[in-house]
């Protein structure tokens, strides 16, 4: 085994250990010992079974997923818990994204501030950036939710798609304010000078040696255990608040909103609760994916991307269940992901059908997710995991298979 | 929902009235005339603000003669957004696809139809008018399939609006797909590179001979559509259906075939839709869907399942997206539909010409 292997090995564990501990069964303990030794087995194995390229592959394909996770995450807080219809994701994910690429940039100077303007660089540092970003969409979230939360649920299906519209409308024309139709560049990502052939200062020498093997594109590696920390807390945090009695009162507002009103409740006061609390997640999901892209612009935050795909995760995944919501990001970014060396493999019967279909091949992405969704809905629209209906670990009866 | 809940107490104190004076003040804001002022103001405060960014009075008049025109393309799309989600009750995210498959298609037909000589003082032949009279039951057909495929199994099963709701979001981006592997993603137009002069007219207002023909058609159709609805029996019965499903199938209406002629007949308006927007500017996938969110507004404004109001909603949302490109970045011209629809959302969600649910 070479150096750069037990590197990226020393890099895949927390992640293997974090996904050990969600999919592996049984009691807390065993499950923290299993989860570790599983996760070292696999942290050595992966690099001496894949070739290099296609672990860092793979390892960007979990990125990925897992910030479509946070997002789904934060969708599931709003729609499984309470019921709100939120078509708009992409407007709360792209004010995450552009608020905390705004936080820690640096303010373009001289010859470079004639090309790219934004409205202040504040070079604070990746997680302040992010905290920032999902209370600025926090505060959108508010903002909006006080017209449209009292809607029909219809009418917020159609006003939260307009307001995703109108956030996407700003940031493409407003220059002044995160560089309009250009992309936004140079997003810093946090502790990429690991990587750097001059390893960070502060890092001691025996730890620089043994990273040195590793260039800026194994950066990946490290985004990995970032997002997975993040994820992890988001879940725990999500699950804590389903179980809470703030959790439940949740479910009864959105299943049966009359009585959870007649029993004391303030309903409009939760519903918007739950809908900030989404909010604020899917801007740390907005900071988490500007950091990693480094360049963003209005049209990564497009209904498709940012909208619909983390719908037919959540809906993949079940509804109302955390878990579910994980799985469904993995599965269908895995999905989108194949499709494409699918479409890529089919090239040449492509070219049978048509000279142009090849090129418009991408399309065919759209088709298959666009199909998966209409599947879903008509075959199994409570998803792969069903919500968790048990509602207290102290109930005599309540088995939870309800 | 709290919604019914509000209404049917108005209903209650209007007989006993004790309420406070704030109570009826809100109730007040809160009535259809109160929503029609509110829209009234905002169009002259729209064209107030035009004229002191220094628009002149006949540029003013232009952009309203303009926002009229825009206003008949959008109608043509709400009229079948509205009666879908007035018989069906959900909203149909997918309509929007339907429009651009209309321009589309009218393109491809045209392809196959003689160019004949240009309609002066128009910019088209007859071939654009037959291409779009062939492709409106082909479209039809489309609509048809989907529901067939996807939106009949929920009725069957009775499923909430969600999954409707999602179910059509799926049908947009299918219908979508298929535009982009079809026809590409490049702008493409009916007629590339043809002139277009304005006409000359009285009041230095400069208007094509297109943009009358658009009204003029949007018009006819509307009309056409009303005299559907109100004199035939299958409108009749999709009225009734609109108000109430389960009493129209009691008495003897067959609910499946008024759902299709809906459908139908939505699609054919959209498909006219299509064709004058693409007429107007260019034919390129994302056409529908940038017109859905003015659609949606022109649907509420008017109240769902009211084509009349949806003309209406859909001609005060047209001339507020023209006018006020005199003073903010006409790229923002959706977002002030959106607007608009939020302000009627809020002030009374039944809108101008809806009715009263249950």
């Amino acid at each position: 085994m070479q150096q750069i292997d037990l590197a990226r090995t020393a890099f895949l564990f927390l992640p293997l250990f974090l996904l050990g501990l969600l999919v592996l069964p049984g009691r807390a303990a065993l499950r923290i010992v299993l989860a570790l030794a599983i996760a070292a087995l696999v942290a050595f194995a992966l690099p001496l079974m894949l070739d290099r390229g296609t672990l860092t592959y793979l390892v960007s394909f979990s990125t990925m997923a897992g910030i479509y996770a946070i997002l789904s995450l934060g969708l599931n807080s709003q729609w499984g818990l309470a019921g709100h219809v939120n078509f708009g994701v992409a407007g709360f994910f792209a004010v995450g994204a552009f608020t905390s690429a705004l936080f820690t940039t640096t303010m373009p100077e001289g010859a470079l501030a004639a090309y790219s303007q934004q409205a202040f660089g504040l070079q604070w540092p990746f997680l302040v950036g992010v905290v920032m970003a999902g209370i600025l969409a926090a505060i959108v979230g508010f903002l909006i939710s006080i017209p449209v939360l009292r809607l029909r649920t219809d009418f917020l299906a159609i006003a939260t798609l307009g307001i995703a519209e109108v956030i996407r409308f700003i940031f493409q024309n407003e220059r002044w304010l995160a560089n309009g139709p250009q992309p936004m560049r140079g997003i810093p990502r946090p502790f990429d000078c690991l990587f750097k052939d001059p390893a960070c200062s502060w890092l001691p020498s025996g730890a620089a040696e043994f990273l040195s093997p590793l260039s800026p594109r194994d950066y990946v590696f490290f985004y990995l255990i970032v997002v997975s920390l993040i994820l992890a807390v988001v879940f725990i945090a999500l699950e804590r608040i389903s179980r809470s009695p703030w959790g439940r009162m949740l479910r009864a507002v959105r299943d049966e909103e009359n009585s959870a009103a007649m029993n004391g409740k303030n309903v409009t006061r939760r519903r918007i609760e739950s809908f900030v609390v989404g909010s604020f997640i899917m801007g740390v999901g907005g900071a988490v994916y500007a950091h990693y892209v480094v360049s963003i612009d209005y049209s990564h935050f497009n209904p498709l991307f940012a909208t619909f795909i983390v719908w037919v995760m959540l809906m993949l995944g079940g509804s109302g269940n955390n878990k579910g919501a994980i799985i469904g990001a993995f599965a269908v970014w895995g999905v989108w992901s194949g499709a494409a060396f699918m479409i890529d493999a089919a090239s040449p019967a492509l070219q049978l059908i048509s000279d142009d279909l090849p090129s418009r091949g991408a399309y065919l992405r759209w088709m298959l997710v666009a199909l998966l969704l209409g599947l879903i809905v008509l075959y199994r629209p409570q998803g792969i995991l069903k919500e968790r209906k048990k509602v207290s670990d102290f109930m005599p009866g309540d088995t939870g298979k309800d | 929902m709290s919604m019914h809940d509000a209404t049917g107490d108005a209903a209650v104190a209007r007989r006993v009235d004790d309420r406070s004076a704030g109570e009826r003040m809100v109730a007040a804001l809160r009535s259809r005339t109160a929503l029609a002022i509110a829209l009234a103001l905002t169009l002259v405060a729209f064209w107030g603000l035009g004229y002191r960014e220094g628009a002149s009075g006949s540029d003013l008049l232009s952009l309203t003669i303009w926002g009229v025109m825009l206003g008949g393309i959008i109608a043509l799309g709400a009229i079948g957004l509205t009666l879908v989600y007035g018989v069906l009750k959900f909203p149909n995210f997918a309509h929007g696809e339907l429009v651009s498959f209309g321009a589309y298609g009218t393109f491809t037909i045209m392809a196959f139809l003689p160019a004949g000589a240009i309609l002066r003082p128009f910019s088209f032949g007859w071939e654009l008018l037959a291409g779009m009279v062939v492709t409106m039951p082909l479209v039809a057909l489309i609509a048809l399939a989907v529901d067939r495929v996807l939106f009949r199994p929920l009725r069957v099963r009775d499923a909430s609006l969600v999954l409707f709701a999602m179910a059509s979001l799926a049908a947009s981006f299918f219908l979508r797909s298929v535009i982009y592997l079809v026809w590409g993603s490049d702008f493409m137009f009916f007629y590339p590179g043809r002139s277009n002069p304005a006409l000359s007219l009285p009041l230095d207002i400069r208007i094509q001979a297109d943009q009358l023909f658009v009204f003029l058609l949007a018009a006819i159709l509307v009309a056409l559509t009303w005299i559907l609805l109100s004199r035939t029996r299958m409108g009749k019965a999709m009225r009734a259906t609109a108000n109430n499903p389960d009493l129209a199938q009691v008495r003897g209406i067959n609910t499946e075939r008024v759902i299709a002629a809906t459908w139908a007949l939505g699609a054919s308006l959209a498909v006219a839709g299509g064709v004058m927007y693409g007429l107007a500017s260019q034919l390129r996938p994302e056409m529908g869907w940038f017109l859905l969110l003015p659609m949606f507004a022109a649907v509420i404004m008017g109240g769902i399942g009211s084509p009349m109001g949806a003309i209406v909603g859909a001609i005060i949302i047209g001339i507020a997206q023209q006018v006020s490109s005199s003073f903010i970045n006409p790229a923002y011209g959706p977002g002030v539909s959106f607007i608009l629809m939020v302000v009627v959302l809020v002030l009374q969600p039944m809108g101008l010409f809806g009715q009263k649910e249950d």
